[in-house]
């Protein structure tokens, strides 16, 4: 069976809707043949990772589309760029990088995109409905779609997304098709107390373990209790996400797709059960620090994936009741809309009196933002935890949102998992 | 030993030719996070492979990981000249395909990537590695 299109996608790949469409149906074509569909099928919406800028390939490309007057078909938010443009002052990007990353953003705006500029499009208020296909990129962001909001969406790279978005089209594979939505490794929490799981940080580890140890399957965590928060099953994906290629989790009693186990499963037997205990999560968080983390503390990191405006809902009553060490910078990272609705709420006056950098558009561990002296920086995120240090030359220390702010006002690492015990 | 070398028929997502010696990771690469695309050099710290290059090399690896971003990275790395001649995969990768699709669509490089199965377990670093077009793969010891 090779791959049949239809009309309309022949008359897109012949160029009568333009170049840029036959060159983004090429590229559709290319990924539905390795993926081995049969047909592509529509999408109601798009989320665009090829929007940050990481050299003069992706601006050619986007450029490209753009001269070409290509339109995207559906609605389609934006991902971070390298830049904040509500505070230009906080990225440290360097010209010609600077002007590039600008008119990147630019091309995709030119072709219809909006300027959410955020990791978290499900924190935007239209988000996709259970049941749709959308070609969503950003990794934290597909787990989300599939796992939270029971939407579909395969892993796409960048180039994948504008095109999909141009064509309304993606091929009928992967997680799009109910068979690969099944769950087949299992994760079964034990030892932990009551309490344990009310910690976000639980759930950041859990994905850390979780997305190291399951490649390429589906994995169903079972012995949580019902009705895991959005942000625990968001650090749980971001987790995930980066430590592998996880791009949908099934938690049994919370996610749409997961009632029960057995619906997880699809009635099959796992390929593989696995028990997590308290000391798993201890050797990720050890996974996620850094060798030597006796030192000063100059920088603190929140925000990763964006916080959400019930992140600031913790964040903020423990800012108002701390000082911040003279000599620690601590950034919180969040998209625009979130910010305009933590204004809103009158918030954004502890953040000014405590001095904390907001980030905005953007993220700290993919733009300059960090100072050169702030090279031992502690984070909630597992997600900026195993990337930052690649990404930055920086050191990392993992802990929960607590720690992170106890630990800014004294200037140095305090940290206590005791929590994962009780 | 395997001086006579050997062949497998892989599929090709990307078809085209090349030629070099392997660099064979055992374990998967995100290249965003992973790769300098100035370089080439692998810079992730949790991987093995840290500080090779995968510059003018035929990369070969279980599959890819993480990021989205990796699909440029690997253009921005053919663009610079600083990636790999090709990549053979155990399993497909839509996420690598993307950046060797783009590269060759703008006209920067060419970067054919073939699925080989899990014979790309059999691949040793250092095997001088011939792909054709077809995706049949050539594997030998280099002298």
């Amino acid at each position: 069976m090779g791959l049949r299109l239809d009309d309309r996608d022949r008359e897109m790949l012949a160029g009568e809707l333009g170049p840029a469409t036959a060159l983004a149906m090429r590229i559709v074509i290319a990924m539905a043949e390795a993926a081995g569909a049969e047909r592509l099928i529509d999408i109601t919406g798009a989320h665009i990772d090829g929007c940050l800028y990481h050299g003069p390939v992706g601006l050619s490309f986007a450029e490209r589309l753009a001269a070409d007057e290509a339109q995207v078909r559906v609605p389609t938010t934006l991902n971070v760029s390298a830049l904040d443009l509500l505070h230009p002052d906080r990225v440290r990007l360097a010209e010609p990088a600077r002007s590039e990353a600008r008119r990147q953003m630019a091309a995709y705006e030119s072709m219809g995109c909006q300027p959410t500029w955020t990791c978290a499009p499900y924190q935007l208020p239209d988000r996709p409905a259970f049941g749709e296909h959308v070609c969503w990129a950003e990794s934290n962001a597909i787990v989300f779609a599939n796992t939270v909001l029971g939407a579909r969406t395969d892993r796409y790279g960048d180039f994948m997304d504008i095109c999909a978005a141009i064509t309304g089209r993606v091929p009928a594979a992967g997680l799009h098709l109910d068979e690969n939505r099944l769950g087949s490794v299992v994760f079964r929490l034990s030892g932990f107390g009551e309490r344990g799981s009310e910690q976000e940080a639980f759930w950041a580890l859990l994905g850390h373990v979780v997305g190291a140890t399951t490649g390429n399957d589906v994995p169903v965590i079972v012995g949580a209790r019902e009705g895991v928060p959005e942000d625990h099953l968001k650090a749980l994906g971001a987790g995930a996400a980066s430590s592998g290629s996880v791009a949908l989790i099934h938690v049994v009693g919370t996610t749409p797709e997961a009632p029960t186990r057995r619906d997880a499963l699809g009635g099959r037997p796992p390929l593989r059960t696995i028990d997590i205990g308290p000391a798993d999560l201890r050797d990720a968080a050890a996974e996620l620090t850094g060798a030597d983390v006796s030192g000063a503390l100059r920088a603190v990191s929140v925000g990763t994936p964006h916080l959400s405006l019930a992140g600031f809902e913790r964040l903020t009553p423990m800012l108002a009741a701390t000082r911040i060490h003279h000599d620690v910078t601590f950034y919180v990272s969040t998209g625009r809309d979130v910010l305009r609705e933590v204004e809103a709420q009158g918030w954004l006056a502890v953040y000014r009196a405590a001095g904390i950098r907001l980030v905005v558009d953007t993220c700290t561990y993919i733009t300059p933002v960090l100072g050169p002296e702030e090279t031992l920086v502690m984070t909630d995120s597992a997600k900026w935890a195993w990337y930052a240090p690649g990404n930055l030359g920086i050191s990392t220390v993992f802990g929960t949102m607590e720690d992170c702010v106890r630990s800014a006002a004294a200037g140095r690492v305090i940290r206590d998992f005791g929590w994962l015990d009780v | 030993m395997t001086l006579a070398g050997w062949t497998s028929e892989g599929r090709p997502l990307l078809a085209g030719v090349a030629s070099g010696i392997a660099l064979v990771l055992r374990e998967p690469l995100s290249f965003w996070g992973g790769v300098e695309p100035a370089t080439g050099l692998i810079i992730d710290g949790h991987h093995p492979a840290q500080g090779q290059r995968v510059a003018g090399r035929i990369l070969v690896m279980p599959h890819g990981r993480g990021s989205s971003s990796s699909s440029t990275v690997l253009a921005e790395g053919l663009g610079a000249g600083t990636g790999p001649l090709a990549i053979l995969l155990g399993e497909p990768d839509g996420i690598l395909l993307l950046g060797a699709l783009v590269a060759r669509e703008l006209g920067l490089a060419d970067c054919p990537i073939v699925v080989i199965g899990d014979v790309w377990q059999q691949v040793r670093d250092g095997d001088l590695v011939s792909v054709a077009a077809d995706g049949s793969v050539q594997v030998g010891p280099t002298s």
